[in-house]
């Protein structure tokens, strides 16, 4: 039997103090395979962004593992933050080439896929600039394209339009979708936005409250390849008002 | 510090205008600070004259002028400015070699800095006069020496500077370089050094004016050149234009070194001056 791309195993996470112990995440279960995009819907400090620590291999779990492809060693990850956190030193260009100088790739071959990506998210005349010239979509927009560039096994993205508002961030959805239906790889998204997972999404976690653990694994069925429009039909609109019933 | 904010303040509003308005402003500064030296010297002039002060007391400008232009032709000057310069860069550099290296590794450990901030602390209550003629006493009274005084002078700035900057590394980007699965040599190129840059520039400019009075003070303790020791001749002899001479020339002296540590330092951090409009 083939081992799934990645399996997480009786998952929990305690932040030990000195007052005792915080319980962020309770026996965590569940897999995923190589070209799947999983979203994660629950309450703040469900301990969303800690599973996503985990998955990244920043932190060590206090109880059970994770498992990638039958092995310990986590797979090229791309991470992506709700700040964008970009190098405030480093020009947009330079911060997309990041990885790949990390990966000690040769110069003519960065230029070449920074210059591309550069046109695939449409900051074509801001190659140069700094991030404290760009607006938050922009510096967002740069911080997916980094992640994206290195051609991640895994991209883990933590709410990543959470600090932009409604209108930019339901765009900044639609150019996540096309992006990722041009360069498929398996996605772990934490969101508050139940449209926003079923639009990206092939499933859709729910997590409980604190001590998080899996409330529901819902399948979002919907066709692929699928656009911003999906949102207004009703098959959508059921799917999204059964999981709000959920969440409640 | 004003005048630090003044510059600032400039420089925000080059950003908007372009080239011709850049080289007026800098050359309506220019008058301003030619206006004000000129004003500082007949004012000078004026209180040597009204109040009849004898020479040895406060000499005349004329008098500091003429003495400066003998000493410029007889190669006097020159010679130890020349000393001194070579003492405040070499012991500069030293300095900040050191502290930077320590800084680096007391702000990565905190085990080391409970072990060595007292020590640190320690040395801040003495001053370098204080121990400058410890150092003339076993390193003889030749250039090295001077060269430690200046390194000493300057070592406890920098050092705390190169702490706080490496501290203030953002941790989300640590775990960005992690995600990468970068190196711990990557980390400190692409991320720990440039993230900590305009702090340790602070630093570096505050040690360059330090350097050149810790060579003074060791150059007062024991030397037979330098700027130093050219005041120390100019009072046993009553000489004062000698003395403002040298007082001047270490003037000129600290502000070249400011001005070129903040031209580097504006040149390398390009974009922290660059402001959305």
């Amino acid at each position: 039997m083939t081992e799934p791309f990645l399996k997480v195993e009786d998952l929990c996470m305690t932040f030990r103090d000195r007052k005792g112990g915080l319980d962020v995440l309770r026996g965590i279960n569940f897999e995923m395979n190589e070209q799947e995009f999983l979203c994660v819907l629950g309450p703040s400090g469900s301990g969303k962004s800690t599973l996503l620590r985990l998955i990244a291999g920043l932190l060590k779990p206090s109880a059970g593992r994770v498992r990638y492809n039958g092995s310990d060693t986590p797979p090229q990850v791309g991470l992506v933050f709700q700040q964008a956190n970009l190098m405030p030193w480093r020009t947009v260009r330079q911060n997309i080439a990041l990885p790949l100088e990390i990966m000690g790739i040769e110069k003519a071959e960065i230029e070449r896929r920074v210059a591309e990506m550069i046109t695939m998210i449409g900051l074509e005349g801001f190659s140069d600039s700094w991030p404290s010239q760009l607006s938050g979509g922009m510096a967002q927009r740069v911080a997916i394209a980094r992640a994206f560039i290195q051609k991640p096994d895994l991209l883990l993205l933590d709410e990543p339009f959470g600090s932009l508002d409604a209108l930019t961030r339901e765009r900044m959805g639609g150019e996540l979708l096309n992006l990722w239906q041009a360069q498929r790889t398996a996605v772990i998204m934490v969101t508050h936005s139940i449209s926003e997972a079923l639009l990206l999404s092939d499933r859709v976690l729910v997590f409980s409250r604190r001590p998080g653990s899996i409330a529901r694994d819902v399948s979002v069925g919907l066709m692929r390849p699928r656009k911003e429009e999906l949102r207004y039909t009703p098959e959508f609109q059921n799917l999204e008002r059964n999981l709000r019933s959920t969440l409640q | 510090m004003a005048n630090y904010n003044h510059q600032e303040q400039t420089d925000l509003r080059l950003q908007s205008t372009d080239k011709p308005a850049l080289e007026y402003l800098a050359r309506r500064n220019g008058w301003l600070v030619a206006v004000s030296l000129v004003l500082f010297v007949v004012l000078w002039d004026r209180i040597v004259n009204w109040g009849h002060l004898p020479a040895f007391l406060l000499p005349a400008p004329q008098a500091v002028w003429k003495k400066l232009v003998t000493m410029i032709s007889n190669g006097m000057l020159l010679d130890h400015a020349w000393v001194t310069l070579y003492e405040v860069l070499l012991g500069l550099a030293l300095g900040s070699l050191l502290a930077s290296l320590i800084g680096y590794a007391l702000a990565k450990s905190p085990l080391l800095e409970k072990m060595f901030s007292p020590y640190l602390v320690a040395s801040q209550a003495i001053p370098t006069v204080a121990i400058a003629p410890l150092l003339v006493i076993w390193f003889g009274p030749g250039v090295f020496s001077k060269i430690l005084v200046c390194a000493m002078t300057v070592f406890f700035p920098i050092l705390v500077n190169t702490m706080i900057g490496f501290r203030a590394v953002p941790e989300n980007l640590g775990d960005l370089m992690r995600s990468m699965r970068a190196t711990r040599l990557q980390k400190l190129r692409y991320l720990e050094i440039p993230s900590a840059l305009p702090v340790l520039f602070g630093g570096l400019r505050i040690g360059a004016t330090l350097s050149v009075i810790g060579a003074v003070v060791g150059e007062f303790v024991g030397s037979d050149q330098g700027l130093g020791f050219l005041i120390n001749v100019g009072r046993g002899q009553y000489d004062t234009p000698l003395v403002f001479v040298s007082i001047f020339t270490l003037i000129l002296m600290a502000l070249c070194l400011y001005g070129i540590a903040m031209i580097v330092e504006r040149r390398i951090t390009r974009w922290k001056t660059i402001h959305r409009d």
